[in-house]
């Protein structure tokens, strides 16, 4: 393919699903949709963060929490090999990102699980991080938004990354006792343990068009019944149809129709928000 | 050991058990009084100590997945009394992978909760393998929600080698079932007995698998995916179950290692399928004990401790450090 020399590598991105190149800053000012196709880029935690909240009110916790190996797994290769080479294939500490952050001036603890970091696997990292954004969210007082893109418990860490399921869910039927709200966003794709735990559970189950959203992954689910799957199968559509979720909303309106959410379950956080 | 007839059963490493055990049974027919039984028996418990000291995980796994090993139903007909089944998540339908129903303790009312596996292949389309569609999590919890709305305490077994991966399973909500399951189980207020019988198969383990006591068979095992999956996903070669089943850590010692499993319950020499009777015995007993202590403790501490369990599961490093 021909490259244009005036331009150096880099500034153009090219569309996973339909070939079309763009330039990087307008695919970034598309919200990383692709112009041509409306194709969905998978996004980086960071650049998640960017299309939700308020420009550079993102103040990160937990960074200090990295992966152990408690069980000494080697498959193709050690586990702390492969977790070393994804840090530093993605410069990211572990699969999540989490904090507090502002969305139209309202203060929230948020979490964005990352796909390029072993899939947006969640090990114990991923489970301490988000049971401790809510923590966070009961002692502070606000809303709670958790992003998801994973494919599941991540295997390295066996039992224990089950584990993780309760974890969370427990974590948040204690902030659904304290009448918090919590609003689950979908990315793509969102499967397996996560789907089956926090994901699914939240007071608002929100999702990008044409997120994949499953407990068993197509693959799996074809190997099993050896047929053809449905058309659409485990779109965010299709759940959306089935009825597990809330909303399925373009990129580009998700954070104003967050931010609307978050007006109108105004009297439910904040200080004055405590329970007697 | 009912249903199964076939030898086939057995998985390879068992083979010298069954023959001695035949040997023996042929002995007994001939004169029930033998001098050679004494030494047979002998010989016989020597074989098993010999395999049994030196078990892979993957054959737990096969013990755990054996078809004459007891399964829910006989748990519930060896110690429990009065059982009446109660059906349907009153939603959808009635899911026969998952049984549950009243049942009398030590003249006390509980709620049982299981995994059901089949023996035959009748029986396992009928149970669909213990794979549970999102109805049977769904009944799980309604069940759960009627014992603690009359303090009934609840005792799950957990038999199955996951939640079923199936198209109308994902339609009708399997993540969303398991997943309320958790959040529900947590906050149930009641006390709550877990009991892994045989195959801990991941979240379709873990969606009955709340509590504040969690006990083990010795024999059965827990993991996050099938040793199979694993070795599919993990080595892409699905002949490295057996290699994937020890690296997992998948059987009870592990679990009790990890902090999983509060307790490890034994089985009879050669495993629970041998001898049901006294399998029941040791677990009626185990049951009666951890129900004792769960109804000495005060309710707000249950609920607590039973938080705190979860909450701490799982290790990673801060600032470096475990």
């Amino acid at each position: 393919m021909a490259k244009k020399k005036d331009i150096p590598e880099g500034l153009f991105e090219r569309c996973p699903k339909c070939g079309f190149s763009v330039y990087g800053k307008e695919l970034e000012e598309n919200l990383w949709v692709c112009p041509k196709c409306n194709y969905y880029h998978r996004l980086s935690s960071d650049k998640r963060l960017s299309t939700i909240i308020d420009e550079n009110t993102f103040r990160e916790y937990d960074r200090n929490i990295t992966a152990a190996d408690p069980l000494n797994f080697i498959d193709m290769m050690p586990y702390k090999d492969r977790i070393e080479s994804y840090r530093d294939k993605t410069k990211l500490t572990e699969a999540i990102m989490s904090g507090v952050a502002r969305i139209g001036g309202i203060e929230v603890c948020i979490c964005v699980l990352d796909f390029t970091f072993m899939g947006g696997s969640m090990g114990a990292v991923v489970g301490e991080k988000v049971c401790r954004s809510i923590d966070r969210a009961i002692k502070l007082r606000s809303p709670l938004i958790l992003i998801s893109s994973s494919g599941g418990a991540r295997m390295q860490e066996g039992i224990l990354s089950l584990m993780q399921m309760a974890k969370t869910a427990a974590a948040i039927a204690r902030l659904s006792n304290e009448s918090l709200p919590y609003f689950s966003i979908m990315c793509d794709p969102t499967s397996g343990g996560v789907s089956a735990s926090f994901a699914m559970i939240g007071d608002i189950n929100i999702s990008e068009p044409k997120t994949l959203i499953a407990f068993a992954g197509p693959r799996v689910i074809q190997q099993t019944i050896k047929q053809e799957l449905p058309p659409g199968f485990q779109s965010a559509e299709f759940v959306l149809e089935h009825g597990m979720l809330d909303i399925v909303i373009e990129r580009e309106d998700l954070r104003s129709t967050l931010i609307k959410l978050l007006k109108m379950f105004g009297k439910t956080y904040g200080k004055s928000s405590k329970k007697d | 050991m009912p249903g199964v007839k076939s030898k086939r059963a057995f998985p390879d490493f068992e083979k010298p058990i069954v023959e001695i055990n035949e040997k023996i049974n042929a002995v007994i027919r001939k004169d029930p009084s033998s001098p050679e039984l004494e030494e047979l028996n002998r010989k016989r418990n020597s074989i098993i100590d010999d395999i049994f000291s030196r078990l892979t995980s993957y054959q737990k796994v096969q013990l755990a997945r054996h078809p004459m090993r007891p399964h829910t139903m006989d748990y519930i007909e060896g110690i429990f009394d009065d059982f009446v089944e109660l059906h349907g998540d009153r939603k959808f339908g009635d899911d026969k992978a998952i049984i549950g129903g009243l049942a009398s303790f030590k003249g006390e009312t509980v709620m049982v909760i299981g995994h059901q596996k089949g023996r035959t292949a009748q029986e396992n389309i009928e149970r669909n393998f213990g794979m549970p569609h999102p109805e049977g999590y769904r009944k799980g919890l309604r069940l759960m929600k009627l014992a603690e709305k009359f303090g009934f305490p609840v005792i799950t077994f957990i038999d199955t080698p996951g939640a079923y991966p199936g198209v109308k399973a994902e339609e009708r909500g399997q993540s969303e079932a398991i997943a309320t399951n958790l959040k529900e189980m947590i906050n149930l207020r009641t006390q709550m007995i877990v009991i892994i019988i045989g195959e801990g198969g991941s979240g379709g383990a873990l969606g009955i698998g709340i509590g504040d006591k969690i006990l083990m068979l010795e024999n059965a095992v827990y993991f996050v995916c099938t040793p199979e999956a694993c070795s599919a996903i993990l080595w892409r070669d699905s002949s490295k179950a057996e290699q994937a089943a020890d690296t997992m850590r998948v059987t009870a010692a592990d679990l009790k290692k990890f902090g999983i499993v509060d307790e490890i319950v034994s089985e009879p020499v050669g495993g629970a399928h041998w001898d049901y009777e006294k399998t029941f015995g040791v677990l009626k007993k185990r049951i009666g004990y951890n129900l004792g202590i769960l109804k000495r403790t005060g309710k707000e501490k249950l609920f607590e401790k039973r938080y705190n369990k979860f909450r701490n599961m799982g290790v990673y490093e801060e600032n470096g450090r475990s």
